[in-house]
């Protein structure tokens, strides 16, 4: 079983490797470039705490092979501070104290974005049923809905692109 | 945990893909979303030699609705189905069915025609297609060839009479006549459970109120997707009273073969097929008669 060649742009920066078909794409990026923002969290594609966001979909990259990223862009939760300037989602999550353990934060925050990339005015209900495939062991969510409404309120009024947005979820 | 390894092939056109299932017959499988199969290769259940990924294959994805017919090109995603306008004005029983379907993160790649490839009775399109009285389209190194539903699953789970050299290249649904409507209801522990049960039902009616057509399927209440061909039946020719109603989820939870596990006694899955069955006749009743 040969080694297959991948080129894939990860937060702007192409990334070459030759890797085995087998790997997953959450393996190839935390163990082969060391981008441990994205975390496992689950054998079962329940968790979510490996989003990331592929073409602008967010997706759980334990349940894509890394090779299916080729010539594919990537955004990892690396990819969201900018110049030193945090991304909305982040700075929502930190104003609104949606996170305590914070290791189901980079998936939240990449599942948000995309979809704020879809539909930048949501309700509150659109948030909820958004993030259920990402779950939360400490915060109950609360502030997590908070948080994603303080950064689509920010997003709104900057006008600023959301990282991210594109074909997502057509 | 990590798959055991495997070859890897992009297929970009259909006929790519068959001529790869062609040379590699028994030891390749299809790859599309992903998300019933990578989970299943993490934990080694299942160890192909070769993996034909057809997520490249663009014309593969699309909704079509002309002369009587909705196409749903088999690798269009879950997500597609959630939102897309003719789909709700349409088709809402697709919709009740994709929104059910894992999570909206697993549904931005699981496809319509991976859920139904799959057979697996736990899946959710199997029994609402089964309602609808759809078809599929099975294409091959002859060319296609169109595959009744019925016909497509088998009597064992995750079995279909699709042949190794096979790609399923379409779903076809009839569009609704005048007087139509249908709905899917599932009960789940929570958000990304399969069902405990799950019953689809799709009904027309004549200008007097008359049934013409009842298709009653059920989810994950067997060892594969199942049609209540009894239910269905006793609804024609009647008015869809509550006492046809209760009379035909009483024959749908006959026809379901549930087991006692995690989500349930049988019993009690039996119990919410009739409960279910009741809830998706009447919501079929007031699309078919104009509500949404
Ligand atoms: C956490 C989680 C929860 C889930 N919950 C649900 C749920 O509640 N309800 C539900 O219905 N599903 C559920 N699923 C399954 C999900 O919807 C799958 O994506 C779907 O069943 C398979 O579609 P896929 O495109 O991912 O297919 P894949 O995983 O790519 O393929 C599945 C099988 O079908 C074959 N196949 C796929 N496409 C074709 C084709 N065009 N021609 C021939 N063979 C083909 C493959 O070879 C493979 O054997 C869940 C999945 C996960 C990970
Ligand atoms: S690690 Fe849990 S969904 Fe990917
Ligand atoms: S903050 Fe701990 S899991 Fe979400």
């Amino acid at each position: 079983m040969s080694k297959q060649h991948i080129r894939v742009t990860i937060n702007g920066t192409v990334y070459e490797d030759d890797i085995e078909p087998r790997t997953l794409l959450v393996h190839w990026i935390r163990d082969g470039l060391h981008l441990t923002g994205t975390h496992i969290g689950c054998d079962t594609t329940s968790c979510g705490a490996c989003t990331v966001i592929v073409d602008g979909k967010a997706t759980k990259s334990c349940t894509m092979l890394a090779v299916q990223a080729d010539g594919r862009e990537v955004m990892t939760v690396e990819g969201l501070e900018q110049g030193g300037k945090l991304h909305p989602i982040q700075e929502g999550f930190h104003e609104m104290h949606a996170l305590q353990c914070g290791y189901c934060t980079p998936g939240m925050m990449l599942t948000s974005i995309a979809f704020l990339g879809r539909n930048p005015h949501p309700s509150e209900q659109e948030i909820r049923v958004a993030i259920s495939g990402n779950l939360c062991r400490c915060t109950g969510y609360v502030n997590i809905v908070k948080a994603v409404q303080y950064a689509a309120e920010k997003m709104a009024s900057s006008e600023q692109v959301p990282v991210g947005a594109g074909q997502g979820g057509e | 945990m990590i798959p055991g390894s495997f070859d890897y092939v992009v297929a970009h056109s259909v006929p790519e893909a068959v001529a790869l299932l062609e040379q590699h017959g028994d030891e390749a499988k299809i790859l599309a979303g992903g998300h019933s199969l990578i989970p299943l290769l993490r934990f080694r259940f299942a160890s192909p030699s070769v993996l034909v990924d057809i997520n490249r294959i663009a014309d593969l994805e699309y909704l079509r609705e002309a002369s009587g017919t909705l196409r749903i090109g088999a690798l269009t995603r879950e997500a597609t189905l959630d939102t897309s306008p003719l789909i709700t004005t349409r088709y809402p029983i697709l919709r009740d069915t994709s929104i059910m379907v894992a999570d909206p993160v697993v549904r931005n790649w699981a496809t319509v025609g991976g859920n139904i490839a799959h057979a697996d009775p736990a899946n959710d399109h199997p029994a609402t297609m089964l309602a609808l009285d759809a078809s599929v389209v099975a294409t091959g190194p002859s060319g296609e060839r169109v595959i009744p539903i019925e016909e497509f699953f088998t009597d064992s789970a995750f079995e279909t009479t699709l042949k190794p050299n096979e790609l399923l290249t379409e779903i076809r649904v009839p569009s609704p006549s005048e007087r139509s409507g249908g709905a899917y209801f599932k009960l789940e522990r929570k958000v990304g459970d399969y069902a405990i049960a799950g019953v689809a039902a799709y009904i027309a009616l004549d200008g007097k109120g008359l049934v013409t057509y009842a298709g009653i399927g059920l989810t994950n209440v067997g060892p594969h997707p199942i049609k209540a061909h009894d239910a269905g039946n006793s609804l024609l020719g009647k008015p869809l009273d509550d006492t046809a109603i209760h009379q035909a989820a009483d024959l749908a939870a006959a026809a379901a073969q549930p087991n006692s596990d995690d989500r349930g006694p049988a019993e009690y899955k039996r119990g919410m097929v009739r409960t279910l069955c009741v809830r998706a006749l009447r919501k079929a009743l007031e699309r078919a008669t104009g509500g949404k």
